[in-house]
């Protein structure tokens, strides 16, 4: 397989939590998604897994894995790839953990219904792999979600995702609700099974420190839009978009000099009535005229790309979208 | 006299808070009928002080108890044992405090003017405020409770405080409802609801982990000059260690209803001399893809005190523990070098 | 006005001066302002009841029976003669025999004692407003208070109140309201504050404790314990303005019960009660009209058509409520 493409555009309902969002995923690859709340991260991972509520509609756009087009394939055709090309790691494992199950029952029942074991002992086996890739004990399966610390249940989530070998997995914000000691440890197996399996992730993440620990490439998104997208290294070194500055320089570090935290004033967009123009332009210190009135352009240097009319690197030229 | 934790603390020797051997045990349900199976460790036997106008962080994972250790100082619990006594300046204006409060002691009219002196700011903007009350109602809340001015005063007031805590203009806010909000203008209410008595502790419990990254930073920059203005005291409960850098005088580690470490906040994270502040501050990420961490030194999971072995809380976990930790009770928190305490026999 | 100076002027930047509300027009302001909300909250809360089919419906009829209550004074003071259209003691002297069937004198007929049955189904809406009403506004004002205060509390005073309602739901009431009413006089207005009582203390005290210890544990409780304000003002102020709207959709459904509580009871004659629906069924029964099918109709439909159309009106007025109170529907949340 040579790098499978991914790519998705534009959905609209009365609310435009998403407007025109391009970005491919090569294999092995681990790419961030970074924004304040409501800037349609989840809204992103929910419409390539096609598990959207239904009141949102996609418009436009198209989302292509290995050249196949996921939008368009039939709800039949679509659950065979969920699961078994991409999955999801939640946000609130308990959440998503069912209390009344040993959660050893609920991975097994995840392999079951996509048919990849054969037999029920070669999937138990499989469970009790995938338990200490995780770094679960495989008597952990015995076990109900309740009687398991936050971290546990989060590794127990992991394993389901990566029950039945997928290709990609979307992390949304897969470490929040647990603590540092935990999240580091997590952080890391995943760094490492990623490596093992050679698959992709993408993690969704308002913590620009996960970012820039674990992540290859970051897009960095604004009110529906993504309007930076680079290597995680680059954009950290020299962002273009003075929103991505903003964001990096809000964040406080324990390392390091103790520098002057900037804050962003103003609140986020509402993406029912977007500002005209670049959506940032009303909280952003280089705002101009042009900004108000006209959707900016997008420019680049080397595999960086922003959208901005005042990229903060002067030499970063214009590009074509495509 | 022995030194004791924060006597080091040198712009503040009038401690405004003391905090003696805190103790709180929260009963393990056993059956309906039974006596509790055990005791929840919550906070035990924590000993701190905190200087008028300082920031103190309370710096722990979740289940620690730093929370308890908020909610016993505000008085919203009461401890099982320990003392907690307050030192709060004359109303007059005077320099000289009057007598030590001794908090267990508060009750009725006193109980109320305590209330004036130490006020709390919720984790949750979204909870901690009545949903049927407008801004107004909840803001002039505590002034009507303390039967301070009229109601035209209260909206002079509060439009006063309003626009201190960055909600400008007064009057568009002054009427609306905390779900027309958002997040990080909501935490703004509550400050302005904690502050709005003027007083001179203020117990801060996660105040921005429920923000958004920016809204946090105005949160956090806010809560910093009001305090230099109003020369309030905090004690600033996180876990962010990061977060707590940029808000503390000092950090105090908890660990287990103990405090581990206390030192000045640089100090601390720059030379950290308890093993779990250690593996605690390798752990945070750093916001920089260039720096590599090595992996915390720290084995296991966080286990709930209820009803531990008397030695070290940090034993089953600790990456130089010696058959001394294993023998001998909890060590004392004790003050390693000027101003740097801390509670292992291995430092 | 005196704030404590301990430490100097609050504001660092005094000398800017923040907005001050004009002292002269503050308290008009302060007023202005507060109507402004409620009517602002009522109308977006009159919009999404009336969005709702069964909410319009539920208002039509019971604004058709109210408007049917304020005729009969007018039509008594008006166009009908006393003696001949008084429900309870008229005559209809110009009918050849009684019950008369419905003419351009008598739309309802008269009843086997020669009153107008229109006139009696007219002065019986009023009475049945005033007894649903007021047993809804006891049951509200008991169950909310005795709610509220079992969450707050807990303890004896929760495990005596939780009896209590056991106590009462446990014993039908029906048979309970025939008892009472056999050992008294049962007047409207007693009947109303007995079943008002028996609601409050009974299953409705335990739905709004419920919903009340959901609200004794949310944060702001303990923010209002902060301010130092007493266990008073934490149960009135805090937990009930919470516990109000679904105390608002009991008291629909409390409406519904005690006009059918009513019925059954002057069926049975037990009411010392002038006139009503119930009493109207319970004359053409003893005059055995009620065994002799479709024939006399105008003496059992209109009060027994009444007394289904304004209870369930009641009702699905109580569900339109349930879609404005109810967060999950809610859209101001979320």
């Amino acid at each position: 397989m040579t790098g499978l493409g991914l790519r998705y555009s534009t959905r609209q309902g009365e609310v435009r939590a998403l407007r025109d969002v391009s970005f491919d995923l090569a294999r092995g690859e681990a790419l961030g998604l970074v924004g304040e709340s409501g800037c349609g991260k989840t809204s992103l991972a929910k419409s390539l897994m096609r598990l959207l509520p239904d009141n949102a509609r996609p418009a436009g756009g198209e989302v292509l894995l290995d050249g196949e087009g996921l939008l368009s394939l039939p709800e039949e055709e679509m659950r065979r790839v969920r699961w078994r090309r991409i999955s999801l790691v939640f946000q609130a494992a308990m959440n998503s953990l069912d209390p009344v199950y040993r959660v050893g029952q609920q991975v097994l029942e995840a392999i079951e219904a996509h048919g990849v074991e054969e037999t029920v002992a070669s999937a138990r086996a499989r469970v009790a792999r995938l338990f200490r890739l995780v770094g679960l004990d495989p008597r952990v399966m015995e076990r109900y979600p309740h009687e398991l610390s936050g971290g546990m249940r989060q590794r127990v989530v992991i394993a389901m995702a990566l029950s039945c070998d997928p290709d990609i997995v979307i992390a949304d914000e897969p470490t929040t609700a647990l603590d540092v000691i935990v999240q580091d440890r997590i952080l890391r197996e995943l760094k490492a099974i990623q490596g093992q399996l050679g698959i992709s992730i993408i993690y969704i993440t308002h913590d620009m420190a996960v970012v820039a620990e674990v992540t290859d490439r970051v897009g960095v998104m604004y009110a529906g839009r993504l309007v930076e997208l680079g290597e995680t290294a680059a954009v950290f070194r020299s962002p273009l978009h003075p929103y991505t500055e903003a964001l990096m320089s809000s964040f406080p570090s324990v390392s390091g000099e103790k520098r002057r935290l900037a804050s962003l004033s103003g609140e986020p967009p509402d993406l029912a009535d977007p500002p005209s123009g670049c959506a940032f332009h009303p909280r952003c210190a280089y705002a101009t005229a042009l900004c108000r009135e006209q959707s900016p352009p997008r420019v680049g240097r080397g595999g960086q790309w922003a959208e901005c009319w005042h990229p903060l690197d002067p030499a970063a030229v214009p590009v074509d979208p495509a | 006299m022995m030194p004791r934790p924060g006597d080091a603390a040198v712009t503040h020797d009038l401690p405004l808070v003391e905090v003696d051997g805190l103790v709180k045990h929260f009963p393990v349900a056993g059956n309906v009928f039974r006596k509790p199976s055990g005791f929840v460790h919550a906070v035990d036997g924590v000993s701190f002080r905190i200087g008028r106008g300082e920031s103190l962080g309370l710096v722990g994972e979740s289940g620690c108890g730093k929370t308890t250790v908020g909610k016993l100082l505000v008085k919203l619990l009461e401890p099982t044992a320990g003392s907690i006594s307050f030192c709060f300046a004359d109303a007059s204006g005077d320099e000289a405090p009057s007598e030590p409060v001794d908090a267990a002691t508060l009750t009725g009219g006193r109980l109320r003017d305590f209330r004036r002196q130490v006020q709390l700011i919720f984790q949750d903007p979204y909870g901690s405020m009545n949903p049927r009350r407008t801004i107004y109602d909840t803001i002039a809340e505590p002034l009507a409770v303390q039967r301070i001015g009229n109601a035209l005063d209260r909206v002079d007031r509060v439009a006063e405080i309003l626009t201190l805590v960055g909600l400008t203009p007064a009057s568009s806010f002054l009427f609306r409802y905390p779900h027309e909000l958002s997040g990080g203008q909501r935490q703004r209410v509550a400050i302005a609801r904690a502050l709005v008595l003027e007083p001179s502790l203020v117990v801060a419990d996660e105040p921005t982990s429920m923000l958004d990254v920016s809204s946090r930073t105005g949160i956090m920059s806010l809560m910093e000059q009001l305090a230099r203005g109003l020369d309030v005291a905090y004690l600033y409960i996180t876990h962010d260690l990061a977060v707590a850098r940029y808000m503390c005088d000092r950090i105090a580690v908890m660990y287990m209803g103990k405090i581990v470490e206390l030192a000045e906040t640089e100090e601390l994270l720059r030379h950290p001399l308890h093993p779990y502040t250690r593996a605690l501050l390798s752990a945070v990420p750093v916001p920089d893809p260039e720096h590599r961490r090595d992996p915390p030194a720290i084995s296991g999971e966080v286990a709930a005190p209820v009803d531990p072995p008397p030695r070290c809380r940090f034993y089953e976990r600790c990456p130089q523990a010696t058959s001394t930790c294993e023998s001998s009770p909890h060590p004392p928190l004790e003050e390693k070098a000027p101003g740097r305490f801390a509670a292992c026999y291995e430092v | 006005m005196r704030w404590s100076r301990s430490k100097g002027s609050l504001l660092p930047d005094a000398s800017a001066g923040p907005p001050r509300v004009e002292p002269g027009g503050g308290r008009l302001r302060l007023l202005h302002a507060r109507t402004r909300l409620v009517l602002r909250s009522f109308r977006n809360g009159a919009a999404v009841f009336l969005e709702s089919r069964i909410g319009l419906l539920a208002l039509v009829i019971i604004v058709l029976f109210a408007v049917m209550a304020l005729s009969h004074p007018v039509l008594m003071g008006t166009v009908w003669d006393a003696d001949i259209y008084d429900p309870v003691t008229g005559y209809a002297f110009d009918a050849t025999e009684q019950p008369a069937p419905p003419s351009w004198k008598h739309p309802l007929g008269t009843d086997p004692l020669g009153r107008d049955v229109l006139s009696q189904l007219l002065f019986s809406t009023g009475s049945e407003f005033v007894l649903g009403i007021t047993a809804a506004l006891v049951t509200v004002a008991i169950a909310t208070t005795v709610g509220a205060v079992s969450a707050y509390y807990g303890g004896l005073v929760d495990a005596f109140f939780m009896r209590l309602a056991d106590l009462i739901i446990a014993l039908p009431s029906i048979s309970l309201l025939i008892v009472l009413s056999g050992l008294f006089d049962l007047s409207l207005f007693y009947l109303a504050l007995v079943i008002g009582v028996l609601g409050g203390f009974g299953g409705t005290a335990i739905v709004l404790k419920s919903q009340a210890l959901s609200i004794k544990v949310r944060p702001f409780i303990d923010a209002a314990r902060m301010t130092g304000g007493g266990q008073f003002r934490i149960i009135f102020v805090h937990i009930v303005p919470n516990l109000l709207p679904l105390s608002l959709l009991y008291m629909m459904f409390t409406v519904t019960s005690a006009i059918f509580a009513e019925a059954v009871l002057s069926f049975l004659g037990l009411l010392d009660i002038r006139m009503s629906w119930g009493i109207m069924i319970h004359t053409a029964n003893t005059g055995g009209y009620l065994l002799s099918g479709t024939r006399y109709w105008w003496l059992v439909l209109p009060a027994g058509a009444s007394i289904t159309f304004l209870c369930s009106a009641f009702y699905l007025a109580g569900r339109a409520l349930d879609e404005v109170v109810n967060p999950r529907l809610s859209r101001r949340d979320g």
